[in-house]
């Protein structure tokens, strides 16, 4: 049954005609400037906008983190460009302890929320799920509308902090207190962290906007045929995300609102027995700020899948489109997003090892976590079974899908080391984390998500990416990746700590200076590079090769059967009926099968 | 896989659920967060103010009428619908001023809910509740929207749909409270 047999049902007026968005071609209603482009109500516009805001903070966070990197890999040098730039925070040309310290809280809360999470899965469901699933928009445009502006405005909130008199906040992503919670507690505690919780606080309504639109149109919004079983597996993995962000992140919301109330209206949840030099001690008892770990983490665990889970589906779908082959084990990739989306919840405590949880507790959270291997290697030989003996088409999109994947095992396997309790003692805090989680989590994703607008661009924009420049973002990033990453796994083993601003007066860690020098100098390198693929990108937009065909990459899910240039509303006549799964390439002699095409007689049944 | 003829519950319908699971989730957070900070030192134990009984069975009544006027609205009984949704609505800020007085009496017996003097016990009790109000104000102005929509619309309004989400929700936001009336009276 179409989208709009289900609204004739309810046979209903005023409500009915806002969710009847079907703007067929032959009524296509006129558009401003600003009805198209600045307030669009259209998925796939509000997919650009995702993607383009998501940029820019990635330029942020990735330019903060050269910053830092230059402090770290240069601990003696002076840059005066530096002071021209950063003014008091780097007097001299040399960047401050505070300045270093709020640039690492905000590069960690750009890139987790604003890039990887509203970037991400923000551009992604938003373009896809009515694109994959055959619907002619989201469950609510409205809504929708809504989540990229509460978005755009915790973008705002976030960058004015940036330029307070105090500073942006400085007691990193994770905000625990007492540093959150208390204003005399540093300088970057003040008004900086007032408008990160705002900005975080807008940035959660954003995500449950979005994420309940995104599940209702995969439930409710699928075309004629379109089972559960039959979408592709980037919907599931987008349904999954969106699920697991609909659950945690109202938790966290509690988590923030509780710290509000210590801030500001001098409640004890999280503070306790506290003296502050210069202020003296304070009237605060019997919070704990354990309680606080628990709530963030809670919804801080489940946010890595929430980056992970939307990279998987979109490298499932443009590994098997460019091997030619079916995905391997479609059912068993399904069931190991469900079974990762469960255990998203039941591994959250493993953050806190060292916090004096209980060690039998922890021996519990060390068997979940320990659990997550199991989908994760299920989907990882899924991978490499669907690459086994295809007929690869090494397109810069599947060139950052096997990078994906390798990314993810190397950074999967310390994922082992890191779920056991007792090798946390050592490693908790350490380079090792860092070099972890970038891996298997922030580079990866990336990957996911540069794989994602090489294969969709065309669809976006009706024009292809520059392929030679694709290759040399491809190599230059993944070599990169892995020098700047690689060599903390052993700083991390050595006992050098995160966080730290200097460590070049410390006689243990003196020894990394030169391999600090190294990754700095590669950190840049790969950072420019990254600008290289935003020429392509803009570039590509305006003067890229021209689309000359519906379907470029021969693919047989619903998106590519939409005109070049799709309008709102998505099909020009009736939305199509779906016969099949995604996923017939190579069957019966022929190289791709479309979803549309009914099922022939003389075909063996899948 | 779907059949001609099935019916399927509809988007917005299906939005709020999805919504409603969303707001357990919040509330379910900060449920354990106050078991957990109850397990540890320094926790006051206090007798609930006897207005939070008021404002309950204000709540549980305001179900009534709130499924009442759903009946009114589908027999098209329009003036018994206006009555009984106006009653809904000011019924929604009764609790909440039933609410403020129980707040009220607490800081009277000298218990403050916020502030240096303030317990977690009690700051989790303030935090709690008025979160749940700002869900009952959000029902408010929802019917208030609908309600204003019903006179302004110069074509008939048929469809109940609105109508029944608010009724839902109405429902939802009684039941949390009962939840957490429960919670804060024998689960402490």
């Amino acid at each position: 049954m179409s989208n709009e047999v289900v609204l004739d049902l309810h046979g209903s007026t005023s409500i009915a005609h806002d969710v009847h968005h079907g703007h067929d071609a032959h009524h296509e209603h006129h558009e401003t400037f600003i009805s198209k482009y600045v307030f669009s109500m259209d998925h796939k516009m509000i997919a650009k906008q995702f993607l383009i805001t998501g940029m820019f903070w990635a330029v942020m966070g990735g330019l903060m983190s050269v910053l830092f990197r230059l402090q770290l890999g240069y601990p003696d040098s002076t840059f005066p460009w530096l002071e021209d730039i950063l003014g008091k925070w780097a007097k001299g040309g040399h960047i401050s302890a505070e300045a270093y310290y709020a640039l690492v809280t905000t590069h960690g809360t750009v890139l987790v929320f604003f890039v990887l999470t509203a970037g991400l899965s923000g551009t992604f469901a938003n373009f896809l799920i009515p694109l994959q699933v055959g619907a002619r928009d989201m469950a609510s445009p409205m809504m929708n509308m809504l989540s990229f502006w509460f978005f755009f405005l915790a973008g705002i909130v976030m960058l004015s902090s940036i330029f307070v008199e105090t500073g942006p906040f400085s007691g990193g992503w994770t905000a625990y207190p007492p540093l959150s919670a208390l204003g005399s507690a540093s300088p970057g505690s003040k008004t900086g962290m007032d408008l990160w919780i705002v900005s975080m606080a807008l940035f959660v309504v954003s995500s449950l906007l979005g994420g309940l639109n995104y599940i209702a149109t995969v439930l409710n919004m699928r075309t004629k045929g379109m089972s559960m079983t039959r979408l592709p597996l980037t919907i599931w993995a987008l349904f999954f995300t969106a699920v697991l962000g609909v659950l945690s992140f109202p938790v966290l919301f509690s988590g923030f609102i509780l710290l509000i109330f210590d801030r500001n209206f001098g409640t004890s949840f999280y503070l306790s027995d506290i003296f502050v030099n210069g202020v003296g001690a304070l009237p605060n008892e019997g919070g704990s700020a354990i309680l606080y770990q628990h709530l963030f983490w809670f919804l801080g665990h489940p946010e890595v899948y929430i980056i992970l889970l939307p990279a998987m589906g979109m490298v499932s779908e443009i590994l098997s489109t460019n091997a030619r082959k079916p995905i391997f084990g479609y059912m068993a990739m399904i069931g190991s997003m469900f079974a990762i989306a469960i255990l998203a919840f039941l591994v959250w405590a493993h953050h806190m090892f060292v916090t004096g949880l209980n060690p039998f507790l922890g021996s519990i959270f060390v068997l979940l976590t320990l659990l997550i291997a199991v989908p994760s290697a299920i989907k990882v030989f899924n991978w490499l079974t669907t690459l086994w003996r295809g007929n690869i088409r090494f397109t810069p999109a599947m060139m950052f899908a096997i990078g994906f994947v390798s990314l993810f095992i190397s950074g999967g396997l310390t994922g082992i080391w890191l779920g056991n309790s007792a090798l946390d003692i050592h490693l908790h805090d350490t380079y090792f984390v860092i070099a972890h989680f970038h891996i298997v989590m922030g580079v990866a994703s990336m990957f996911g998500m540069f794989a994602g607008i090489y294969h969709w661009f065309p669809k976006m924009y009706g024009r292809y990416l520059n392929n030679t420049l694709g290759y040399v973002h491809f190599w230059i990033t993944i070599t990169g990746a892995y020098l700047i990453f690689w060599p903390m796994h052993y700083e991390g083993l050595a006992g050098m700590p995160r966080r730290y601003y200097d460590y070049s007066i410390w006689e243990s860690f003196k020894q990394f200076s030169d391999l600090n020098r190294f990754i700095s100098t590669v950190a840049m390198i790969v950072f420019a590079t990254q600008l290289l693929f935003l020429a392509n990108f803009f570039y590509s937009i305006f003067k890229g090769r021209k689309l000359t065909t519906k379907n470029p990459w021969d693919s047989t899910t619903l998106e590519w059967t939409t005109p070049i240039k799709p309008g709102h509303g998505n099909w020009p006549g009736e939305i199509p009926e779906v016969y099949r799964w995604a996923y017939d390439y190579g069957k019966d002699g022929r190289d791709f099968i479309s979803q549309t095409t009914p099922v022939g007689a003389d075909e063996s049944v899948h | 896989m779907q059949h001609e003829g099935q019916v399927r519950l509809h988007p917005q319908k299906f939005v709020l659920w999805v919504a409603m699971g969303s707001i357990v989730m919040m509330f379910a957070g900060l449920t354990s967060a106050y078991i957990v900070k109850k397990s540890q030192a320094n926790w006051l134990e206090f007798a609930l103010p006897t207005v939070f009984w008021f404002s309950t069975i204000t709540i549980l009544f305001s179900s009534l009428t709130v499924h009442l006027a759903l009946k009114a609205f589908k027999a098209r009984e329009m003036k018994q619908y206006r009555l009984l949704i106006t009653v809904t609505a000011a019924l929604g800020l009764l609790f909440m001023a039933l609410q403020i007085m129980g707040f009220s009496n607490l800081e009277l017996r000298n218990i403050p809910l916020f502030g240096p003097k303030s317990n977690s016990a009690t700051s989790f009790l303030g935090v709690i509740t008025i979160l749940h109000m700002a869900h009952v104000l959000g029902g408010v102005i929802a019917i208030l929207i609908v309600f204003l929509r019903a006179y302004n619309s110069k074509v008939k309004n048929y469809s109940s749909v609105g109508i029944e989400i608010i009724s839902t929700y109405w429902h939802f936001v009684d039941i949390l409270w009962i939840y957490l009336f429960i919670f804060f009276n024998w689960l402490r």
